[in-house]
């Protein structure tokens, strides 16, 4: 059936742009929030340190920015491409709440994103904070609308359908704040701070076993760690809670998560490995704990708990994807958890700088954060099917009426451009972090063009054009206005 | 506006004619802004040496990304208020949609890439002016393949993914690049000086010239594209009116041929902005009252009430203050720009 293909590659087009895309935002919210507390501790405390984390870091952020500029300006088009049907009947609801992301988050961080990264000079410390604030809030204001819409295609709320089968508003407090919403918000938000603290804990690790021990790879090293140790457990929670919440709502996505193809009337087990077969509709060699899956999601050993053997199989997700995505996204979260305890139990003993192990476990972590969100992302996304908007939109009546050689031209072209063109930047950002940070760090693109061409080393060409002058802008000789 | 309507989530007409005026607003803000940042990009070539590079990209640098981002809320906000225009608009410029997103892809990535590499840069300064040719040729094809007209059933579009080519597409595709071409130039003109600015007036001149060529074909072609078209434009007396539009550009394209002769630092690019406004306006009468032209108007593909007046009260509050901060933006990086750019 060429339809069926053409639906199956427009999801495979999805989830590879998306797979790419979604690192980038992680990186940008984590990173932004975390250029905000630096530089409001340098703001505060005077320590150059804080400065140059701050100049080591904001060269880094301006790379995955880009590409997570460019890489979500395909998304946003992707609903109309390959999803038209979806965006004609939930664009009166999910449109308008995309176009909010757009209006808050996306002007404010592009508005801000020149003067933070050209502009201090130019605007002074003061203003200079408040643009890194400001594309801080942006990163932050664009995660809370992007997750009310893909929570509402979870959870739908608020909404009534018309004569033309369009989903359409009836409260907007209902839509925005629907019941899945505010659990994947945090669940998300915490995720992206892990993740790079990870990032950040990883690049300092890396140097600290390279003997390249400046101050501020020390200071970064116990900055990430501190956020793994207080935020790890913290995203445990969340996550628990996010799953009772899906449990609620959406217990179908739950049955396939936990592997459970029948029905538990006595007590449900704790499927830990096993392989789903979905065709048969049964887990094969499954290792389990008995009543453990009842205690977990219902607090009871004896709770009875439905499986798909109760659902029609046509609504069934495909379990083999999201038994395992899951299961890593929970043990990776388990060994960010140790690495925590293990940093605030070396950090207590005064052993947090020179412990090998503990260095070498941060860096072996680095990206672990990064492949749980992956990870979880496919568990929810993949659990919502075979429906878009969850019980209401099915899946394979959502896509556009687009023959199968295009849609499977552009995901050729998507993914050799991706490929090239995201392998070369994740590239730069590993060649950016190869070197570690140390007083006097250069600003992004301080003489760029004098460091290229290798005549002067940028610091010391002009002492006032470093990052840290405290000179108003308006000192500077103003550049000649045009005259018609 | 009527409680009503919005209570039974059926469309309103005052809010829908409000809303096709934010959106024209978007798009034309779109065009201004990131039209001569791509115009930049495709001059790009024209300047071999690496300092004449840096100078170039860095008059675009801090821009770029805001200016793309009008094109972020134009998708975003015609699939919330128009949800039947973009869910057939954008099926049937597939091929055109997708080879704009790559072009704009590589443009954007060249603006960082290129500091981070030595043996790289040349591939990625080649990125940069093709993507940006790219994205700006197949912008214009997409505007000939609307106007061309589209083939739609129902509430789908039904035609192929090739449709969009024409001779007519293309014609809109090489004047859109011109256009932009003309913009770059003199946004250069206003941001360099000495021999650099000099040789944007000389480019500004051959753009400017294509430009108007190009401005002139596709004002030919359009009325001959649709019988509705030509009565538009032509019907007996609203021919007063429409026959300002080439009018006015016939004055506005000899101000900015005389401008360029006087070597004025500012008008070129003011002057190419107005040229815009006028193509902008004659698009419009050529087009409404259709969103997609002669299937879905501006009625028809309305959503909700609810969902337009809930952006609305957003877009009224929200892009006055855009407007500020953007604008707050541009009078930091105000001024000349050197070889070491705003740092």
């Amino acid at each position: 059936m060429p339809g069926v293909d053409a639906v199956l590659l427009a999801r495979a087009q999805w989830a590879f742009t998306m797979g790419f895309h979604i690192v980038f935002p992680v990186i940008s919210i984590g990173l932004a929030s975390y250029l905000a507390v630096l530089e409001g501790l340098w703001l505060t405390t005077g320590q150059e340190v804080y400065l140059n984390l701050y100049k080591y870091w904001i060269k880094i952020f301006s790379v995955t920015f880009g590409m997570g500029v460019v890489s979500g300006l395909v998304m946003s088009y992707q609903f109309g491409s390959n999803w038209s049907v979806f965006a004609d009947k939930a664009g009166p609801i999910v449109g308008p709440l995309m176009a909010y992301e757009v209006l808050t988050a996306f002007f404010l961080e592009s508005g801000f994103l020149g003067v933070m990264l050209f502009g201090l000079k130019r605007v002074g410390p003061r203003l200079h904070f408040i643009a890194t604030l400001a594309v801080a809030l942006g990163t932050l204001l664009s995660a809370f609308w992007i997750l009310s819409a893909n929570s509402w295609m979870q959870t739908p709320a608020g909404f009534a359908i018309n004569a033309a089968g369009q989903f359409v508003p009836r409260s907007w407090l209902h839509i925005v704040f629907n019941p899945s919403f505010p659990y994947r918000l945090v669940h998300m938000v915490l995720a992206s701070y892990l993740s790079t603290a990870l990032i950040v804990g990883g690049v300092a690790a890396w140097h600290l076993l390279c003997h390249r021990e400046t101050a501020e790879v020390r200071r970064m090293f116990s900055m990430a760690l501190w956020m793994a140790t207080l935020l790890a457990p913290l995203q445990i929670i969340a996550g628990d809670q996010h799953g009772l919440n899906t449990l609620k709502y959406q217990p179908v996505k739950i049955m396939g998560v936990e592997g459970h193809y029948r029905s538990y009337p006595h007590g449900a087990p704790l499927v830990l490995v096993g392989i789903p077969e979905q065709r048969a509709g049964r887990m094969r060699d499954a290792l389990e704990i008995p009543k453990l899956g009842s205690l977990i999601l219902e607090h009871r050993l004896d709770a009875p708990l439905a499986g798909l053997d109760s659902v029609p199989r046509q609504d069934w997700p495909y379990v083999p994807v999201i038994f395992w995505t899951f299961r890593i996204m929970v043990g990776l979260a388990f060994a960010m958890l140790a690495l925590g305890l293990a940093s605030l139990a070396l950090r207590l003993r005064g052993r947090l700088y020179v412990h090998r192990g503990l260095q070498r476990a941060a860096l072996v972590m680095a990206p672990t954060g990064l492949i749980a969100v992956i990870a979880g992302w496919f568990t929810t996304e993949v659990g919502r099917q075979p429906y878009t908007v969850y019980h209401l939109l099915r899946t394979a009546q959502s896509a556009s009426p687009i023959a199968a050689p295009a849609v499977i031209s552009s995901l050729a072209t998507f993914a050799v451009v991706y490929f090239v063109v995201f392998g070369a930047g994740v590239m730069f950002v590993l060649r950016l972090m190869r070197r570690p940070p140390h007083p006097g760090e250069v600003p992004p693109f301080e003489g760029a063009p004098h460091r290229s061409a290798g005549i002067t080393p940028a610091p010391a060409v002009h002492p006032d054009r470093t990052l840290h002058t405290h000179a108003p802008a308006q000192s500077a000789p103003r550049p000649q206005e045009p005259v018609p | 506006m009527s409680a009503v309507a919005v209570a039974v989530g059926s469309p309103d007409i005052v809010l829908s004619y409000v809303w096709a005026g934010i959106i024209a607003f978007a798009v034309f803000g779109y065009i201004a802004m990131d039209g001569f940042d791509l115009g930049i990009g495709m001059l790009f070539a024209l300047f071999t040496t690496e300092q004449d590079r840096t100078h170039v990209m860095n008059s675009i640098a801090p821009m770029w990304d805001g200016n793309e981002t009008w094109l972020v809320l134009g998708g975003g906000a015609l699939m919330a208020v128009f949800p039947l225009a973009y869910a057939v608009l954008i099926p049937a410029l597939y091929t055109p949609l997708i080879a704009m997103l790559i072009g704009l892809i590589f443009r954007g990535v060249a603006f960082e890439f290129r500091w981070r590499t030595h043996r790289g840069k040349p591939y990625w300064d080649a990125g940069f002016c093709l993507g940006s040719t790219l994205a700006a040729f197949m912008q214009g094809v997409a505007l000939g393949a609307v106007l061309q007209g589209i083939h739609v059933q129902g509430r789908h579009y039904a035609g192929g993914w090739w449709d969009w080519v024409s001779p007519f597409s293309v014609l809109t595709g090489l004047s859109l690049m011109a256009g932009y071409a003309t913009l770059g130039a003199g946004w250069l003109i206003l941001k360099t000086e000495g021999e650099l600015q000099q040789r944007a007036y000389r480019i500004a001149r051959g753009c400017g010239i294509a430009l108007f060529i190009g401005m002139v074909a596709v004002s030919t072609a359009t009325p001959f594209l649709q019988n509705r078209y030509y009565q538009r434009w032509f019907a007996w007396p609203t021919v007063f009116a429409t026959a300002q539009v080439p009018l006015l550009v016939a004055i506005v394209t000899a101000l900015f041929f005389y401008g360029l002769h006087r070597r004025w630092q500012r008008a070129p690019f003011l002057l190419t902005v107005a040229l815009f406004v006028l193509a902008y306006l004659g698009l419009g009468i050529s087009i409404y009252p259709y969103l997609v032209p002669e299937s879905i108007t501006i009625r028809a593909a309305a959503a909700p009430a609810a969902s337009q007046l809930f952006l609305l009260i957003g877009t009224a509050v929200l892009v006055p203050i855009i407007l500020c901060y953007t604008g707050y933006a541009y009078w930091v990086f105000r001024g000349k720009v050197g070889a070491e750019g705003y740092h």
